[in-house]
């Protein structure tokens, strides 16, 4: 109880100090939002700075921000003026859509993967596992996103691009969920290898208990323990990747109005994207361990 | 029957029979030395590389890896273009030399030849829409990618280390305070931090460097490595702190103390040398890691940014041509996967040859 609390209140603090940082750092950045090619004239810039709190010292626009942010209000998009929260949501469903899916299949496709390799250690099928999960970690998202695109879409002709009205996910998914998917492989095998190592599967091969139920009932329970741990990393990871395969496949989710807004020094969307996206990490992180330490009550956390 | 008597069965005592006057001579050195058994002693490190060497994958890599290396100091003396330049034919640029297909010549060059019967160098790769060389932007796009993740691997290691040390032998209140701190770092989501940060940072550093020997690096790179810097030491700063507290209560550190040993000393002397494996390992699995966060942010064009190239902006121009030139993608991709495979294939085998507890 007293870890979950802890717990928690380290999440609170790295949000705050993620804010923090974000808004701080989008004040350094020289060249404001109204500064375009053709200059604005004085009297316009001075109301346009007023409008939006640009002319109060910056502690006060922080606090002033961060107390709009907790209602729910995430101000305008300075560049098109428009509500930044109802924007972010349609967009966060098209990423969740395709973040989910990544994952899940990252899940089942790695457990599935690691415990074959694990039961044939050494032999074909092991190899071949061990073969694609080390490529599948080299090769950076952007480069397998790029190489799908190419060639399923415009050598092999066999599946359309990504459009709003026809959207298929299935490329933007793969290229999201290998690198995860190869990560969870190793894990599980390694982790597999060591349960059944251990006494207590032996002891069961002692009492005569089947192969299958060995297997499903006690190695594999115990073997889930440690991939547990990565699901808030992947989560981070599933986020920030996204940031490139929507760019690649110009699906237009979270990822890309980041980036978008970034190019653009979109200061509010930027503010409030960071958040957004910093608050899941976070919140995935902190269930991750929570969870971990429900699961395996021997773990002790100092 | 004669041999029970000489000797009772099971007896111990010695068949003296065996026995004449040579055997109770006393051992010549020589003979000495044909007694001991011991093998040559052998530092850790030795030991660890020669189980590296038994490793054939992470040999393999090596040996791809100082290739590479060899590859990207050699080919900008052999090559006669430059990253940033166009192609020039006799001091004039070329404007027929754009979008060259490998080994393929321009109109111009080939004008060139024929006329003076020299040959020109080969654009190996083709050259890019603006008729730069192709190959030798890849070169230099590896030596950038390279050169980021060692030096930031490097940076991760020293303040990691450092700050590590000092929490985990001291202890008390300064660990405790020190290890908030890292927790709350670690918590925060990287990436969204260090997008943030290199774009921030490269708009600020620019006017900072002007004019000084940085300048030269390009503010780019610059804050590149400080983002990687500020962000990563902590899990090396874990990890250290970790070994330290399990071997800072040894009884061979003890006897240090006992005898008024300087908590320098013990440090460098007796802590250190122990961590040493914990040290090389997650240094090495460092570098692939900071070589795939640059090229990331690179494609993203938040990265390492023009005329410089990086493995990770040349995939991003790539991007636009890809129907009519799909090689301009493949040659830096296969580059990444390649380093990134080689190092963690490296990492991998140095993990499994200086980690003790794993054998």
């Amino acid at each position: 109880m007293i870890y979950t609390l802890k717990r928690v209140l380290l999440a609170i603090v790295s949000i705050a100090i993620v804010s923090a940082i974000t808004f701080f750092a989008m004040e350094m950045v020289p060249g404001g939002p109204f500064n375009k090619e053709k200059a604005t004239d004085p009297a316009t810039l001075k109301k346009l700075e007023e409008r939006y709190d640009l002319d109060k010292p910056i502690l006060v626009q922080y606090g002033k921000y961060m107390a709009k942010f907790c209602k729910g209000d995430l101000g305008v998009s300075l560049k098109t003026g428009r509500e930044i929260a109802p924007d972010l949501m349609q967009k966060f469903k098209i990423s969740a859509v395709l973040g989910a899916c990544a994952a899940i299949i990252a899940i089942i496709a790695g457990i599935v993967l690691g415990s074959i390799a694990a039961l044939n250690r050494n032999k074909l099928p092991d190899r071949l596992i061990v073969f694609f999960t080390t490529l599948g970690t080299a090769m950076p998202s952007f480069v397998l996103a790029t190489l799908l695109l190419w060639f399923f879409c415009q050598e092999l002709n066999l599946i359309p691009a990504w459009s709003k009205d026809s959207p298929n996910y299935v490329l933007p998914i793969i290229a999201l969920c290998v690198y995860p998917m190869a990560y969870i492989t190793r894990l599980t095998k390694t982790s597999m290898l060591d349960v059944l190592g251990q006494d207590f599967i032996r002891t069961a091969k002692a009492k005569g208990v089947r192969k299958n139920k060995i297997i499903y009932v006690h190695a594999l329970k115990n073997a889930l323990i440690p991939v547990i741990t990565y699901v808030g990393p992947m989560v981070a990871y599933i986020l920030t990747g996204s940031m490139v395969v929507e760019n690649i496949f110009t699906i237009g989710g979270l990822g890309t109005a980041f980036v978008t807004a970034i190019v653009n020094q979109d200061y509010t969307m930027i503010m409030a994207i960071t958040i957004f996206l910093a608050i899941l990490m976070v919140v995935a992180n902190l269930i991750t361990d929570i969870v971990y330490k429900m699961v395996d009550p021997r773990i002790e956390f100092n | 029957m004669e041999q029970f008597k000489k000797r009772q069965f099971l007896s111990s005592q010695i068949d003296l029979s065996k026995f004449n006057a040579d055997s109770f001579k006393k051992a010549t050195d020589e003979e000495k030395k044909q007694q001991d058994v011991m093998g040559e002693s052998t530092t850790f490190f030795k030991d660890g590389m020669k189980r590296l060497r038994k490793n054939p994958l992470a040999m393999g890599s090596i040996i791809v890896l100082l290739l590479l290396i060899v590859t990207i100091f050699v080919a900008p003396m052999i090559c006669p273009y430059k990253y940033s330049d166009f192609t020039t034919v006799n001091g004039r640029r070329d404007g027929t030399a754009t979008n060259l297909a490998p080994f393929e010549y321009s109109e111009r060059e080939m004008q060139y030849m024929d006329k003076t019967g020299k040959d020109l160098f080969p654009h190996i790769c083709g050259t890019d829409n603006l008729g730069r060389d192709y190959f030798i932007r890849v070169i230099y796009g590896t030596r950038v990618s390279l050169a980021v993740g060692f030096v930031s691997a490097f940076m991760v290691l020293i303040i990691g280390l450092i700050y590590g040390a000092i929490a985990g032998y001291f202890g008390g209140t300064i660990d405790l305070v020190m290890m908030r701190i890292v927790d709350i770092i670690y918590s925060l989501p990287d990436m969204l931090i260090i997008i943030l940060l290199s774009v921030v940072l490269t708009q600020r550093l620019e006017p900072m460097l002007a004019g000084t020997i940085l300048a030269k690096l390009g503010t780019n790179m610059i804050s590149m490595f400080l983002v990687f810097a500020l962000l990563y030491w902590v899990g090396m700063a874990r990890l250290i702190r970790g070994q330290i507290l399990a071997i800072k209560n040894n009884e061979y550190v003890l006897a240090a103390r006992c005898i008024g040993t300087k908590n320098s000393r013990i440090l460098r002397k007796h802590i250190l040398p122990n961590c040493l494996s914990v040290i090389i390992i997650t240094t090495a699995l460092q570098v692939p890691s900071a070589i795939f966060t640059e090229s990331y942010l690179s494609f993203l064009g938040l990265g390492i940014a023009a005329p410089l190239p990086s493995l990770g902006n040349l995939a991003n121009d790539a991007r636009s041509s890809i129907m009519s030139y799909p090689e301009r993608l493949v040659v830096p991709a296969v580059v990444i996967c390649l380093i990134v495979l080689a190092l963690n294939l490296i990492g991998d085998g140095l993990r499994d040859a200086f980690d003790s507890k794993l054998n």
